[in-house]
C-alpha cells in the first residue's frame, strides 16, 4: 500500500505576537513545527504501514527552509521525502497550491493520500478537498479514526454532534484531525538516518510538463488579499459595583449574547 | 452575468441548522447593497416542506434538491447538486455556514467550478465605504492605508481570521464567478421570521442518483463525551478561594455545563482538596487561553493570573473590588459568586429556550 | 572550527528539548518526592534510543556521536538531574566498558541489548573504602576452574535498583596493587545468584535516580564475562570515568541553564517595588554573569565532547569541563533560588530541587579534588 501524506511547515502559533505598533506578525524566534493536524495524519499513516506494509511518503510545498520540516518526518519513520518549492508557486492561494501538489501527487502515485485537515496559520481547511478534487478521487474529511480493510479505507467521520463510519474505496483522500493519534517523537537514529537521506526537490521545471504556468503562484489564485490587520488590543475593563444580583446578571448574559457565546 | 446571493442551506436530519437563517440574514443586507436576490439552496431528502421557512426569514426564492441520495451527508452528491445549481444559474454570490459540513464541500466545489472561496469569514462586505468605517472602528490599520482603497470595488470582501486569530484578513476574488465563502456559525445576526413574506420554489432536477455516492456510510454513531483537558476548553468556569468548599463548585459546574465548558480552580482549591490538581490553572498548574474565563471569587494573586491572562474574554465575580483580577477583567462584577452564578445559569438556560427556532 | 550546532544535531536537540517538556518536567517534582524512578518514563526514552546515542548502528546505537550525548545530557537535566545520571551512568560508564573493550561476541550478547533499548546498564566500581582511592577496593574474584566468583559490596551504583546489566570490578591479583590487580567483569543483577541490590540510599538530591549498595555473595561469573583482558580493569574504569565526565559537565550545564531559566521567567512577572524584578539592574547583571559562565562551561563540554569523537586524547579536557561545569551549576543554583526568594525556597518551584541536584556534580564521577589531580597531572608542572 502506497500512503502519501501531504504536511505543511508552520510557525507555532501558540508563540505568534503582534506588533502592537504595525499590527503585523513577529515572527523573529517563532519556531516552525510540522503541522498538528498534518503530523496526526503522518503517525496514522505510519501505525497502517506497520499493520499492513507497503510505503510512506511525505510531501512538502513550502520554501527551502521546510526541509527541516521532512527531516523530522524521516525521523518519525517515513521512507522518503518531496519538497516542493519554487518562486513560482510562492504567492498561492488554495487552489493554486492544489493544483501543485496535486500534480506531484500524480506523479509519485499512490493507494491513500492523508493531509491535515486544516493549518494553524492559513485555517482555511481548503487544501485537502481541493487536492482530492484534482485528483478526481473521493475525499473524507474530519477523520477521527482511520482503519484499512482491503481495499478501502474505514473511516470514523466527525460531525460536531455525531460521527458516520464511511468506507470509501481506494484511491482516496482523507484529511486528519489532530485528535485522530498522538504522534510518535522522532528517533535519535531516525535523525542521523534522515539527514543521510536525500529529499527529492522538485520546482517548476520538475513539474511544468503537467502543470499550467497560468494556475499557481499569485497570477494563479482566484482569491487575493485586501487588506490585512491584527486584532484590535484590549481596551481597559469595566467594573461594575453596587448592583444588585439580577442586573449582575443582566449585565453579564449581554456580554455573552453579544460575543455569540450563547 | 452572474447574478444574486445563493445560501446553501445545511439540514441534518432535516433540521435547518441556526447558520443558514444567519447567513440569509447576512444576504439580506449584501443584497441591498447590490441590488441583488437572496436564493436559498435546500438540499435533502423529504425536505421540501422546509422551503417556506426560508422564504419567512428573507429568501425571495428557493431551490430545492429533493433526492434519497441527499438524504445524509456524503461529499459527491452535494457537490454535484451546487455544481448544477451553479452551471445553471449563476450566481454572483454562494455562502456556506462553515461548519464541518460547509467546509468539507464548499471547497471541492471550488475546485470543480475553478473559482475562489474564502474560509470562515466573520465579516463580508461590498460597500467599501461601510468598510472603511468598520477598519476605523475596530482596527489599527492607519488612515492613509484607509482612504487609499477604491471605493467602487464592488466585489465581495470577506473578512476572515487566520494564525490562530491573531491576524485579520480581507480576501477578494475578483477575476473568477460566483464568489465563494464558508461563513463561521454564530457571528452574523439572525434575521427577523415574517410569515407573510411571500416568494418562489422552485423544484431543481441535478441528475443525482444513488450512483453518485462514492462512498458506504456504515453506521451512524452519537457523540461520547471524553476526559476534558482544561487546556482544550474554549470556556472555563474558575473558582478561588470565594468558592468556599467542594460543594461550592457545584453551582460552577452547571454554569460551566449550560455553557458548554470545563471547570478549573486557581492553587487553593486543589491544595484544600476540594477539587482535583488536573484543574488548577497557574504559574504551576495549567495555562489556559479559553473564549472566555469566568473566574469565581478569584483574587488574582501573580501565580494564578500567568496562567490565564491571556484568555479572549474574561468576567471576575468578587466581593473584593480591587482585588488584582478585578484589574484584569473585561467584566468586573463586585458581587456574591454564590448568589450570581446559579442566577446567571437559570438566566442562560432560559435564554437558551427562548432561542429555539 | 564551528561553534554552531549542525542542522542534524539541532533537529536531536528538538527532540530532546520537546521530549524533557512535555514527557519528563511533569513527573520530576513527584519522581523527587518519590525517591522513585518512573519506569513507563524509562521505557519512552529507550523507545527513541535515548540509551545508545553515541554508539554503532552495527549494535544497535542510534550512530549519533558524544555531542549529541551531551545535547540529550543537557537538555533532559534541565528539567530533571536524576534523568540526566540515569541515561549517563548507563551510556558513559557502563556501555563504553563493553564497546571498547568488548569481545565481538560480547558486544553482540550484551552491548546491543543496552543500546537498542531493551536493558540498562550500571557500573559497579566505588566501595565504602574505595571512593577517590579507586585502589582501596576490597571486592575479590577468585578463579574456580573455568569461573569466577565474586564476593564483596558496592556502594552508590547508580541505576541498580532496576538494571539489568551492570560491569562490576573486583581484584583478581591481591598481590599487586589495584592498579594492576583489578578486573572487569560484566555481570546480570536479575538473573545471577548471590547478588543483592539494597533500597535507594537516601540522599540529598537527584534522589529519583536508583542508588544502591550491590553487594555481591558467592556469585559464580563464567570466564566469557571477564571484560578485557585481567588485571586491566583499572585501566577500563578509568577511561570510562573519561567518558563519563562528559556526560556529567552536560548534566551540570543542563541544571544550572534550567535553574537559570526558571528565575528569567519568575522575574519577568514577579513584580515588586512596582516593577518586575527583571527590570532591576542588579538582577540584569547577575543573570548575565550567570549566563555568561554557562556557556563557558557548555563549550568547555562540547569540546571534550568532539576531542572524544575525533578519537583524540581527551580525559583533561574532560575533567576541565567537569570542574568548571559543576562549580558553575552550583552557583548558578544557588543564585536562582534567591532570585525567586521565598518561593525559591518553597518545594512547589523547582529551583531548590536544581540547588539539591547541583551537589552531587562536584563530586561523583571524580570529585572536583580529583579532576584539578587529573588536570595539574596533564600540565607538565614539575
Amino acid at each position: 500500500m502506497k500512503i502519501v501524506v501531504c504536511i505543511k511547515q508552520v510557525p507555532d502559533t501558540a508563540e505568534v505576537r503582534l506588533d502592537p505598533k504595525t499590527g503585523t506578525l513577529i515572527r523573529d524566534g517563532v519556531p516552525s513545527i510540522i503541522n498538528h493536524d498534518d503530523k496526526a495524519g503522518l503517525e496514522a499513516a505510519l501505525q497502517l504501514r506497520e499493520k499492513f506494509g507497503g510505503t510512506v511518503t511525505v510531501v512538502c510545498m513550502g520554501p527551502p527552509q521546510a526541509d527541516v520540516a521532512l527531516r523530522e518526518a524521516l525521523a518519525m519513520g517515513a521512507d522518503d521525502a518531496y519538497l516542493l518549492s519554487a518562486r513560482e508557486f510562492g504567492g498561492s492561494d488554495t487552489y493554486a497550491t492544489a493544483t501543485i501538489i496535486a500534480t506531484a501527487l500524480k506523479k509519485i502515485g499512490f493507494d491513500l493520500v492523508i493531509t491535515g485537515r486544516q493549518a494553524i496559520d492559513g485555517d482555511t481547511a481548503q487544501v485537502g478537498p481541493q487536492i482530492a478534487e484534482q485528483l478526481k478521487v473521493p475525499q473524507v474529511s474530519y477523520a477521527e479514526q482511520l482503519e484499512v480493510e482491503g481495499d478501502s479505507v474505514i473511516v470514523k467521520r466527525q460531525y460536531e454532534d455525531q460521527a458516520h463510519m464511511l468506507k470509501v474505496k481506494m484511491p482516496c483522500l482523507v484529511t486528519a484531525l489532530s485528535e485522530l493519534t498522538e504522534p510518535r517523537y522522532m528517533h535519535v537514529g531516525g535523525i542521523v538516518d534522515a539527514y543521510n537521506k536525500d529529499i527529492t526537490v522538485w520546482g517548476f521545471d520538475d513539474l511544468k510538463d503537467d502543470l499550467n504556468p497560468d494556475w499557481i503562484g499569485l497570477k494563479g489564485s482566484p482569491t487575493n488579499v485586501f487588506q490585512s490587520f491584527g486584532k484590535q488590543p484590549k481596551a481597559a475593563g469595566t467594573v461594575m459595583a453596587g448592583l444588585s444580583a439580577d442586573e449582575a446578571v443582566a449585565a453579564i448574559m449581554e456580554k455573552l449574547i453579544e460575543r455569540h457565546i450563547i | 452575468m452572474s447574478k444574486d446571493i445563493y445560501v446553501v442551506i445545511e439540514q441534518r436530519n432535516g433540521h435547518i441548522q441556526k447558520v443558514s437563517y444567519e447567513l440569509i440574514g447576512e444576504a439580506t443586507k449584501l443584497a441591498a447593497d447590490m441590488g441583488e436576490q437572496v436564493v436559498a439552496v435546500l438540499m435533502g431528502y423529504q425536505i421540501a416542506d422546509k422551503a417556506e421557512t426560508l422564504i419567512h426569514y428573507g429568501a425571495s426564492k428557493v431551490l430545492v434538491l429533493d433526492e434519497p441520495v441527499l438524504e445524509h451527508y456524503t461529499t459527491e452528491p452535494y457537490v454535484k447538486g451546487i455544481e448544477y445549481v451553479i452551471k445553471n444559474y449563476a450566481p454572483n454570490v454562494v455562502l456556506f455556514g462553515a461548519s464541518s459540513i460547509g467546509r468539507d464541500m464548499a471547497p471541492r466545489i471550488a475546485g470543480r467550478i475553478h473559482t475562489g472561496l474564502t474560509a470562515d469569514c466573520t465579516r463580508l462586505d461590498v460597500d467599501v465605504a461601510k468598510y472603511q468605517e468598520y477598519l476605523r472602528k475596530s482596527t489599527n490599520v492607519p488612515e492613509d492605508k484607509i482612504i487609499a482603497l477604491d471605493t467602487s470595488d464592488r466585489n465581495l470582501k470577506m473578512t476572515r481570521p487566520a494564525f490562530g486569530g491573531n491576524v485579520m484578513a480581507t480576501i477578494v476574488c475578483r477575476n473568477y464567478r460566483p464568489q465563494m465563502a464558508t461563513v463561521r456559525p454564530g457571528v452574523m445576526e439572525m434575521p427577523e421570521k415574517d410569515t407573510s413574506r411571500t416568494g418562489e420554489i422552485i423544484k431543481v432536477d441535478a441528475g443525482l442518483s444513488m450512483d453518485d455516492m462514492n462512498v458506504e456510510i456504515l453506521d451512524v454513531v452519537r457523540s461520547d463525551k471524553k476526559a476534558v483537558d482544561i487546556t482544550d476548553a474554549k470556556i472555563l468556569v474558575s473558582g478561588g478561594r470565594g468558592v468556599g468548599g467542594p460543594e461550592g463548585y457545584e453551582p460552577l459546574r452547571e454554569l460551566a455545563a449550560e455553557l458548554g465548558g470545563e471547570v478549573a480552580s486557581s492553587r487553593i482549591g486543589v491544595d484544600s482538596g476540594w477539587i482535583e490538581k488536573s484543574r488548577q490553572v497557574g504559574q504551576t498548574g495549567k495555562t489556559v487561553h479559553p473564549n472566555l474565563y469566568i473566574a469565581c471569587g478569584i483574587s488574582g494573586a501573580i501565580q494564578h493570573l500567568a496562567g490565564m491572562e491571556d484568555s479572549e474574554f474574561i468576567i471576575a465575580i468578587n466581593k473584593d473590588e480591587t482585588c488584582p483580577m478585578m484589574k484584569l477583567a473585561d467584566l468586573g462584577i463586585v458581587g456574591d459568586l454564590h448568589v450570581i452564578v446559579p442566577k446567571l445559569t437559570e438566566a442562560i438556560k432560559a435564554y437558551k429556550a427562548s432561542q429555539n427556532v | 572550527m564551528d561553534f554552531k550546532l549542525d542542522k542534524s544535531h539541532l533537529l536531536q536537540q528538538q527532540l530532546f528539548r520537546n521530549f524533557a517538556e512535555t514527557e519528563i518536567k511533569p513527573l520530576a517534582k513527584e519522581m523527587d518526592e518519590a525517591e522513585k524512578y518512573d519506569l513507563d518514563l524509562l521505557a519512552k526514552m529507550q523507545k527513541y534510543g535515548f540509551f545508545g546515542i553515541p554508539y554503532s548502528k552495527e549494535y544497535g546505537g542510534c550512530g549519533a556521536d558524544t555531542l549529541a550525548y551531551t545535547l540529550c545530557m543537557e537538555e533532559v537535566s534541565k528539567v530533571d538531574a536524576s534523568t540526566g545520571i540515569t541515561i549517563s551512568v548507563h551510556t558513559s560508564l557502563c556501555c563504553s566498558c563493553i564497546n571498547n573493550f568488548g569481545t565481538e561476541e560480547q558486544k553482540q550478547r550484551f552491548l546491543r541489548p543496552l543500546i537498542d533499548g531493551s536493558k540498562i546498564g550500571c557500573f559497579g566500581l566505588t566501595e565504602t573504602n574505595a571512593g577517590s582511592d579507586v585502589q582501596g577496593a576490597q571486592t575479590v574474584a577468585v578463579k574456580d576452574g573455568d569461573d569466577w566468583i565474586l564476593n564483596g559490596s558496592k556502594i552508590f551504583t547508580t541505576n541498580s535498583g532496576f538494571a539489568d546489566t551492570c560491569v562490576v570490578f573486583a581484584l583478581t591479583d591481591r598481590t599487586v596493587p589495584a592498579a594492576k590487580g583489578l578486573t572487569a567483569f560484566i555481570v546480570d543483577l536479575k538473573e545471577m545468584p548471590g547478588i543483592t541490590v539494597s533500597e535507594n540510599i537516601e540522599r540529598m538530591g537527584i534522589r529519583a535516580a536508583s542508588n544502591c549498595i550491590v553487594t555481591y555473595e558467592n556469585v559464580r561469573v563464567p570466564a566469557d564475562r571477564v571484560l578485557g583482558p585481567i588485571g586491566k580493569g583499572f585501566k577500563i574504569a578509568m577511561g570510562a570515568l573519561d567518558c563519563g565526565r562528559i556526560g556529567i559537565a552536560a548534566q551540570a550545564v543542563g541544571i544550572a541553564q534550567g535553574a537559570l531559566n526558571e528565575a528569567i521567567k519568575y522575574g519577568k512577572e514577579r513584580k515588586q517595588f512596582g516593577k518586575p524584578i527583571n527590570s532591576f539592574q542588579n538582577t540584569q547583571f547577575k543573570m548575565a554573569e550567570m549566563q555568561t559562565k554557562i556557556d563557558a562551561a557548555r563549550l568547555m563540554t562540547w569540546r571534550a565532547a568532539l576531542a572524544e569523537d575525533n578519537h583524540e586524547v581527551f580525559g583533561p579536557l574532560a575533567a576541565m569541563a567537569k570542574l568548571m561545569a559543576s562549580d558553575v551549576a552550583n552557583e548558578v543554583t544557588r543564585f536562582a533560588v534567591q532570585a525567586m526568594g521565598g518561593y525559591g525556597y518553597c518545594r512547589e518551584y523547582p529551583v531548590e530541587r536544581m540547588m539539591r541536584d547541583a551537589k552531587i556534580t562536584e563530586i561523583y564521577e571524580g570529585t572536583s579534588e580529583v579532576m584539578k589531580m587529573v588536570i595539574s597531572g596533564s600540565m607538565k608542572l614539575k
